[in-house]
């Protein structure tokens, strides 16, 4: 119960839910295996190392990839400052030769879009002030969605690396992932894809999408916090000079020098998430065994019914392109003449849970005019009822600030 | 009254819109030049509310002989409570000398941050004793009280002139 009201969550855009499998899968690993992974030669470690193994098992066939290409990071922000340390390392020269196609410098350029959430810009940002490399947008337009037009034009023989949102968790929309690797691919660069609103939602093989990389949030997808993953190529994975050093990471070690293991060993320093990733593990069972296909379909009517509700409220824009267009269960609008702060604090009575603010992306409310917004943001367990309690409530956010929206109510 | 009325009282959703003090801020090397002219120390401050984005940029008039604050100017945007704050601070503060205008800062913010717990006094707070529904929403006492740490930053730098 939320201030009186039963909880109507529409936040899951943020983070989700969790059902009683993933905890208890939490509780289990700590009341019966807990131990640190890869070291130690006894029984529980032995246990421990295997469910750790099997987790990443598990999450790697969840999208498509070969386990050794998963990596497991705190979340998709640190799986992307993974690769850009990475790639800032590889530019000084570590690595050795076979990291040098991640060296960057000047006169080359890093291509991002304008609908990047923070985790898939300011990474880039720092990269390039640390190496001198450039770093470009591809534009938005006016109906939220990729200037395609003007992709072609930002990205060239000098970009180096394309790194774009799969789903924006702002607009709902879902790029065209073919035609922007295509694209890279013409220029030889390297794809980044921030499939963090997409994996909980959609069933996602990378390697039908071909990307180089790809990075998301567990506790986006029914997992706790604390764990992310970051999908690397095999063979780029294993070029590429590690970020975080230290335990669990080497081979052999002297006190000038260190050799470091294969990937994704690599790329773990320290003892690990293993709890989390476990838990994550019983999150992707949950999802695999409702179905992804269902899950989508299931999201898609929820937000066609969001965004086909919210156009009969006056004086309500949505950000970005309405019903009909391919998008995920989530809308974000603006109330006029109400902030998002006080539309998000009308809905909170009623216990509605929404996000309010820029999302994390600034540049694209910038670009959409509006400096903050109300998102609802869908998963499996929502209901047509609820997207319908948060539209009906919605609707008398502009009477009760006392704004006029112009209609006969 | 609902806690969602208490916390949207009549008077903030007014002064939200009404918006006193509220204009265009000439350069501020200019402003405070013109300032000196006249015997008033100009300085402002700009604050933003990282979690939501809300802005107010106030600037403070501070007469150089009787520490008056004789004038008060602001831009910001932001939600109906951060905007009816500094709406209602101009109201209230303009006029006062810095140790009237400190000791009625001190309450309200004492006030907002005793989570419901200590109710707003009218005689000294005037109009911004609306505020006292805002202390039972944490989240909301950054809003509130945007625009005083906006002016008590600005009165720091008016009185170093």
């Amino acid at each position: 119960m939320v201030n009186g009201h039963p909880l109507t969550y529409l936040d899951s855009g943020a983070t989700s839910q969790n059902p009683i499998s993933v905890m208890e899968a939490e509780q289990e690993y700590y009341e019966q295996r807990n131990a640190a992974v890869h070291r130690g030669a006894h029984t529980l470690a032995v246990e421990a190392t295997e469910v750790f193994e099997e987790a990443r098992e598990k999450v790697a066939a969840f999208i498509g990839a070969q386990t050794d290409e998963i990596v497991w990071t705190s979340n998709a922000t640190e799986a992307i400052n993974l690769l850009a340390y990475s790639f800032s390392n590889a530019s000084l020269g570590l690595g050795g030769p076979s990291a040098r196609r991640f060296s960057l410098g000047a006169g080359d350029e890093i291509v991002v879009t304008e609908m990047e959430h923070h985790a898939n810009l300011i990474p880039w940002q720092q990269l390039a002030l640390r190496t001198g490399a450039t770093l470009r947008f591809i534009p938005v337009l006016d109906d939220g969605t990729l200037d395609l037009l003007a992709a072609a034009d930002v990205v060239g023989s000098h970009t180096r690396l394309l790194a774009f949102t799969h789903g924006s968790n702002v607009t709902g929309t879902i790029n065209p992932v073919a035609e922007l690797v295509a694209l890279a691919r013409k220029f030889g660069a390297l794809v980044v894809l921030d499939a963090c609103q997409t994996v909980p939602h959609l069933p996602v093989d990378v390697k039908a999408l071909d990307v180089d990389f790809a990075v998301f949030s567990g506790h986006k997808m029914l997992g706790p916090t604390g764990i992310g993953a970051l999908y690397g190529k095999a063979d780029l994975l294993a070029d590429m000079p590690p970020f975080l050093t230290g335990g669990s990471m080497i081979t052999t070690v002297d006190m000038a020098h260190a050799e470091f293991l294969a990937p994704p060993q690599r790329f773990e320093a320290g003892t690990q998430r293993i709890s989390q990733a476990i838990a994550l593990a019983a999150a992707v069972d949950y999802l695999s065994e409702t179905g992804m296909d269902r899950v989508a379909v299931w999201e898609a009517q929820l937000g066609q019914r969001l965004v086909a509700g919210l156009a009969e409220i006056p004086g309500v824009r949505l950000l970005g392109p309405g019903a009909g267009a391919d998008r995920l269960g989530l809308a974000a609008v603006d109330v006029a003449g109400v902030h998002a702060h006080d539309v998000g604090q009308f809905l909170d009575d009623a216990g509605i849970a929404v996000r309010v603010g820029h999302h994390c992306a600034q540049p694209l409310h910038r670009r959409l005019g509006v400096t903050a917004s109300t998102r609802a943001s869908t998963y499996l367990y929502n209901t047509t009822d609820e997207v319908d309690l948060f539209l009906a409530t919605l609707a008398e956010v502009a009477p009760f600030f006392g704004v006029s929206t112009g209609a006969n109510r | 009254m609902s806690d969602l009325q208490q916390l949207y009282q009549t008077i903030i959703l007014e002064h939200s819109k009404a918006r006193h003090g509220a204009g265009e801020l000439t350069p501020l090397a200019e402003a405070v030049e013109l300032g000196a002219a006249s015997g008033l120390r100009v300085a402002e401050s700009h604050q933003i509310n990282t979690t939501c984005g809300d802005e107010v940029t106030l600037r403070v008039s501070l007469g150089s002989d009787d520490e008056t604050v004789t004038e008060l100017v602001w831009t910001g945007e932001g939600c109906s409570i951060s905007q009816a704050s500094a709406s209602i601070l101009t109201d209230t503060l303009r006029g006062l000398n810095t140790t009237e205008a400190r000791a009625l800062l001190d309450n309200f913010r004492e006030m907002l941050r005793s989570r419901g717990k200590i109710e707003p006094d009218e005689e000294i707070l005037g109009d911004a004793a609306a505020f006292g529904g805002v202390s039972r929403y944490p989240a909301r006492v950054k809003c509130a009280m945007l625009p005083w740490v906006a002016f008590e930053a600005a009165l720091i730098e008016a009185e170093s002139h």
